[in-house]
């Protein structure tokens, strides 16, 4: 089942930057992904939605090499096949991720773990003569202002709120500067407040960068205001924007039960 | 700005550390001097067997100092570092064997007494070479890093950690244990190696040499301290601490865990080695028995009564814990295991920061963060790594 | 071969009560006086009579010479016998001779030649016992001791065996006795034939002790035999290791199971897992004793009463190891580590203080006691009891873990705690119960282990790596494969053996699982799934 066009995104003649075709994965006979096509073009907000169980995560897991699919093909870039590398190396293609929950370096700073993050040379060795340069501190302090978090910059890490956590995670996406951020379950926690900020910086972060955001809070996904996929039993249901999705029959009939 | 060094400003802030290199300078020239220099009658007079069982102290401190980088910075729980002590300390026991020459029982020219013994007519290709101080110092450094880095090579990149990790490096030593307990391996089987007679031309039984050695097993911990502050405070030092905490965090950043985990697997083995190869001189024997499981897991203790993630603490452990161990096998044999099983029950239970990051004056003290701030801004002005605690 | 010599004494003492008397006066005398000579010539041919002879106490007095109690007595050159329990009988008559004589007795010489003589001897004339078994017995013995003179008495006897079984023994018998005489080549070819066809040990030594001095179609056929009895020799052995395997594989078993629960179910690492085992096997020793001091007509019992017991003692320190300080650490496996390994050292110490550093003796019940055959197997009974023990106790565990109320809710504590614990199952209750489960068991391994290996403090420390090892290789959370598990590397252990040795085999074979965990982190039989990745 093939994704209907593109809905008023703006994007169709930009190239694709990530591309799944028939992808497939099974645990012990339970399909978790089925036949999944599914693909974005480079600089789109994609917000992913579906029930628990639809496959959301592990359609995470899949891109980022964490899970090797049974059949299908991911492409990034259009040229590059991700079911053949790791995690390291998918991360320094491009792609980032932010995880369901919030997995920051705990006994770590807060301006460590941007440090951490800075998009750079990742070898070992080199890591052990490595010194911080001021176009590199920079960067960080500008990333610590985006993410409100300047103020506790010298503070361990374990020690932030859950909403912190969050925000310092997306921080780190940042400074990796991937081509692509997938992130999950953003909001989740969050109060109001936060949920809003949440939602301003992933737009904000959007604007030069391609973003998935798995969500369930729909009231989050409207103030993402893009296009929407939504997932069921591990392939997509329906896509489109929130109104189109939220129209459609079967979509309701999956989020309110049979 | 770029002419501060990163190898000194690395070691301002660390207090545990500059205390501790203190001591061991301190105790590197006065020890032997008491040894040395003050009559056998006079009260400071520091006697020889007191100075060849700190020298041992050392050695296990510079081993517990290599197990505390691998596990307490990067959560590699090793059951197995022992061998790699041991096998350090064989190294150097084979050139101690050489050095024997015709003074042996047997005064074969060549064959060490065991081999004579056990009627052999040749020196087994491995022997050669060791002869030479040189090789053997190479061998000290390249046998159990080879080991590590092969042993790292297949246990990381198919990504076994956690408990998995910790038995096969056991099943390591244990194997080795056997293998080493057989005759015809060539390392004098049940028996090992042992009646040295000198080195670098110096006779082991003599005051002078063992002074040397304990001050040289003292420069080596101060070294290994060093090299371990060193790496831990680098940028490759944070990514260990990160895949501590969240390896496929790390993963996800674009760090080739196994690589991190590789280079400091090796490193830590290296160290250990050298500590076995400064232990067997001072101690006169190395035998299979160094390469039983129990041994290694020991060290894992050391480390945690000390304080796992601290390397002062890791040496602070060793000590005090070897300490006690030659108090008590001395003054109560039988209580010895209970105290040993009692503290590996204690410390999990209730210190499992270890007595650095539990007791306030040796972990990060009020009276010390003013220190601690000062040095901490001082330190990110000139661009240095920052303070690991 | 100690086994032998007594089994022929004892049937040929029934022989001597029951063969009919059969007095033929002038040889027999001969016989007699030629055993007061002192060459051995002589003394050979004076047995060869006696047998041939068939007196009434031939059997008894041929006996006594293979013991070395057939004596001459100096003063009359009578010759007189010593019975087992000490009686001094003439030897021509049977009858009591004084007791005080026996000090001027001067013993008949004896030996290796006179001893095959008597053998053969002794088997020609038990070749026509009534006995079945007794026949077979002596045409065996007449087999080993080849001797030409003995072909008379198998041809007769063979003329009269109604058995088939002892038939074939008998023309085996006359087969090598062939062997030994100036027969034509192709009597010899056939004899070889059957000799071969026996495919023992025996058969093999003693074509190959034919030698050169046999003409060449002889001495092919024989190496020709040989190497088929190898080859067949070397298929029992092989088999033999595959059982030794079982045996060690069963070991490994009865040592793991218990892990599987701690390890495999709950995700406890506990190193003192051995000394659960330990304390078993002392449970063991101190049942015995107190069996050999109370009521020692039970010892045959000793371990049936030791096995609940042994479960109750180790599932009751388990628990108040779990109580006590497993509790605090789950979720941080490798301070569980440390601090079991803490614990099995104050266990050890703490037994060692009880009972001292040294081996006890644990007894084994007559039952368990010996051996039997199978083909060309030696199969012991108490590896038997061992193997079949294991068997049972797995199949006791996978029984109580599938049907049972509490295996229900401890599979369902394994597959999700939070949900288990809020439908209402009380799951530190439930950890405490499997931990003390799997402890028990291990318990149950020391009774078992008691009978092969030496109770000490340190019996546990031996077995702990090798239990890892099992449960990891076989896949965790899977008693299947802890079964196949034990049972590969134990048959591999035992296969490697006779090539690398004891040693170098054990270490190929941690070598081959430190490989085998690397390219399967989980084992021959894993979990898969998103639940196991966490």
């Amino acid at each position: 089942m093939n994704p209907a066009p593109a809905i008023g995104a703006g994007h169709e003649s930009l190239p694709t930057i990530l591309y799944l075709n028939g992808v497939t994965v099974s645990f012990d006979g339970f399909k978790a992904l089925d036949n999944l096509s599914f693909y974005i073009r480079a600089g789109e907000l994609r917000a992913v939605i579906g029930p628990n169980g639809a496959g959301k995560t592990t359609m995470m897991d899949v891109i980022t090499g964490k899970t090797r699919p049974d059949a299908g093909e991911v492409f990034f870039d259009e040229t590059v096949d991700l079911t053949k590398l790791d995690e390291a190396r998918i991360a320094n293609l491009g792609i980032g991720r932010k995880f369901q929950k919030p997995t920051v370096f705990e006994n770590h700073t807060v301006f460590e773990n941007l440090e951490l993050a800075l998009a750079g040379d990742r070898r070992a060795l080199p890591a052990l003569f490595f010194r911080l340069g001021p176009a590199e501190r920079a960067r960080i302090d500008a990333v610590l202002a985006t993410t409100a978090l300047a103020p506790v910059q010298d503070r361990a890490a374990g020690s932030l709120s859950h909403g912190q956590k969050q925000w310092l995670e997306i921080g780190m996406l940042l400074m990796q500067d991937p081509d692509l951020l997938l992130v999950d379950e953003p909001a989740a926690g969050m109060t109001d407040a936060e949920t809003e900020q949440t939602a301003r910086m992933l737009r904000e972060i959007a604007a030069s960068h391609s973003v998935v955001v798995v969500e369930h809070d729909m009231e989050f996904v409207r103030d993402l205001g893009c296009r929407v996929t939504v997932l069921h039993e591990g392939s997509v249901l329906a896509e489109g924007s929130l109104e189109t999705v939220q129209a459609n029959p079967r979509v309701v009939e999956v989020y309110l039960g049979r | 700005m770029a002419g501060w060094r990163p190898g000194f400003t690395h070691l301002l802030g660390d207090r545990g550390g500059l205390v501790l290199l203190t001591v061991l300078a301190a105790a590197a020239v006065l020890v032997p001097v008491l040894n040395l220099l003050v009559p056998p009658t006079a009260a400071f007079h520091v006697p020889t067997y007191l100075v060849s069982l700190l020298g041992k102290y050392l050695c296990y401190a510079l081993l517990a100092l290599s197990v505390d980088l691998v596990w307490g910075f990067c959560g590699i729980l090793s059951l197995g570092h022992g061998a790699f002590f041991a096998l350090g300390g064989y190294a150097m026991g084979m050139h101690l064997m050489r050095q024997i020459g015709t003074r042996g029982v047997y005064g074969h020219p060549v064959l060490p007494d065991f081999m004579v013994f056990l009627n052999w007519k040749e020196l087994p290709w491995y022997w050669h070479g060791f002869d030479h101080f040189a090789f053997a110092a190479l061998m000290v450094v390249l046998v159990p890093g080879l080991l590590a880095f092969l042993f790292g090579w297949f246990a990381f990149r198919s990504r076994v950690t956690g408990v998995y990790l910790s038995i096969i490096t056991q099943a390591m030593t244990f194997a080795l244990m056997l293998a080493f307990f057989r005759n015809n391996m060539g390392f004098g089987g049940n028996n090992g190696l042992t009646d040295f007679k000198d080195l670098l031309g110096f006779n082991l039984q003599a005051d002078g040499t063992r002074a040397a050695l304990f001050a040289a097993s003292a420069l080596m911990l101060a070294g290994g301290y060093a090299l371990c502050r060193f790496v831990v405070n680098s940028r490759f030092g944070k990514v260990l601490v990160a895949i501590r905490d969240a390896e496929s965090r790390a993963r996800f950043l674009g760090y080739r865990v196994e690589s991190y985990k590789l280079v400091v697997f090796t490193l830590s083995a290296v160290m250990a080695g050298v500590a076995g190869a400064l232990y067997v001189p001072q101690v006169g024997i190395i035998n299979p028995s160094e390469f039983s499981p129990a041994n290694s897991i020991e060290v894992v203790i050391w480390v945690a009564v000390g304080g796992r993630g601290s390397l002062h603490g890791a040496v602070l452990g060793a000590v005090l814990v070897n300490y006690l161990k030659s108090y008590f096998t001395g003054a109560l044999p039988d209580a010895w295991l209970f105290v040993l099983g009692g503290l590996f029950i204690a410390v999990t239970l209730f210190l499992p920061k270890g007595i650095v990051g539990t007791v306030p004056a040796l972990g990060p003290g009020r009276c010390w963060k003013g220190i601690d701030a000062a040095t901490t801004q001082l330190t990110r002005l000139f661009g240095g790594g920052r303070t690991q605690l | 071969m100690s086994l032998l010599p007594r089994v022929v004494l004892l049937i040929g003492l029934a022989f001597a009560v029951l063969s009919p008397a059969r007095i033929e006066a002038a040889p027999v005398d001969e016989a007699f006086s030629g055993f007061a000579s002192a060459g051995y010539d002589t003394i050979e041919k004076a047995i060869e009579t006696l047998a041939a002879s068939g007196h009434p106490t031939a059997e008894a007095v041929l006996n006594a010479l293979e013991g070395g109690n057939l004596f001459v007595r100096e003063a009359d050159g009578a010759i007189v016998y010593k019975t087992k329990d000490g009686k001094v009988l003439d030897a021509r008559t049977d009858a009591p001779i004084a007791g005080n004589a026996a000090e001027s007795l001067k013993p008949v010489r004896v030996n290796n030649r006179i001893r095959r003589a008597v053998k053969a001897a002794l088997g020609s004339l038990t070749l026509l016992n009534p006995r079945t078994e007794s026949r077979r017995v002596a045409a065996e013995a007449v087999f080993k001791g080849r001797d030409p003179t003995a072909l008379p008495h198998l041809e007769a006897a063979l003329a009269k065996e109604k058995d088939a079984g002892v038939r074939r023994v008998m023309e085996q018998a006359r087969a090598a006795a062939l062997l030994g005489t100036d027969a034509p080549e192709a009597a010899k070819l056939a004899a070889i034939e059957v000799i071969a066809g026996r495919g023992d040990l025996e058969a093999r030594a003693l074509l190959a002790s034919l030698g050169r001095d046999v003409p060449p179609a002889v001495a092919k056929a024989a190496a020709a035999a040989v190497a088929a009895i190898d080859g067949r020799l070397a298929v029992w052995n092989t088999a033999q290791s595959v059982y030794y395997g079982i045996s060690l594989g069963s070991v490994l078993l009865l040592a793991a199971i218990g892990l599987a629960i701690t390890f495999g179910v709950m995700g406890v690492i506990n190193m003192a897992h051995g000394e659960m085992v330990m304390l078993g096997a002392y449970t063991t020793f101190v049942v015995q004793e107190t069996i050999r001091k109370t009521a020692p007509e039970l010892f045959d019992y000793s371990l049936a009463i030791a096995v609940p017991l042994a479960f109750l003692v180790a599932a009751a320190v388990g628990i108040l190891i779990e109580r006590t300080v497993i509790r605090f650490l789950y979720g941080r496996p490798l301070e569980t580590l440390l601090a079991t390994w803490g614990l099995s050292l104050v266990l050890q110490q703490g037994v060692r203080s009880i009972f001292g550093p040294t081996n006890r003796e644990v007894g084994t019940p007559a039952w368990m006691s010996g051996a039997f055959e199978l083909g060309g197997l030696t199969l012991t009974y108490n590896r038997l009891t061992i193997i079949v023990f294991a068997v049972v106790v797995l199949a006791l565990l996978m029984l109580i873990t599938r049907f049972t109320p509490f295996g229900l809710r401890m599979r369902a504590v394994t597959q999700n705690r939070q949900m288990a614990a809020s439908m209402g199952i009380r799951t530190p209750w439930l950890d405490s119960l499997t931990f003390g489960l799997g402890s028990g068991i291990a318990g149950i391994a020391g009774v078992a282990l008691s009978q092969i290996d030496n109770v000490s403090p340190n019996l546990g420390q031996s077995y702990i790596i090798d239990s890892f090892m099992v449960v990891v290789f076989g896949g965790v959370g899977n008693l299947w494969g802890t079964l196949v598990a034990a049972l590969t590397l134990g048959v591999a252990n035992k296969l490697l053996e006779p090539f690398a040795g004891a040693v170098l085999g054990k270490i190929l074979i941690l070598v081959f699982i430190i490989l085998f965990i690397q390219k399967r982190p989980r084992g021959l039989f894993a979990l898969k799934g998103r639940a196991v990745e966490s």
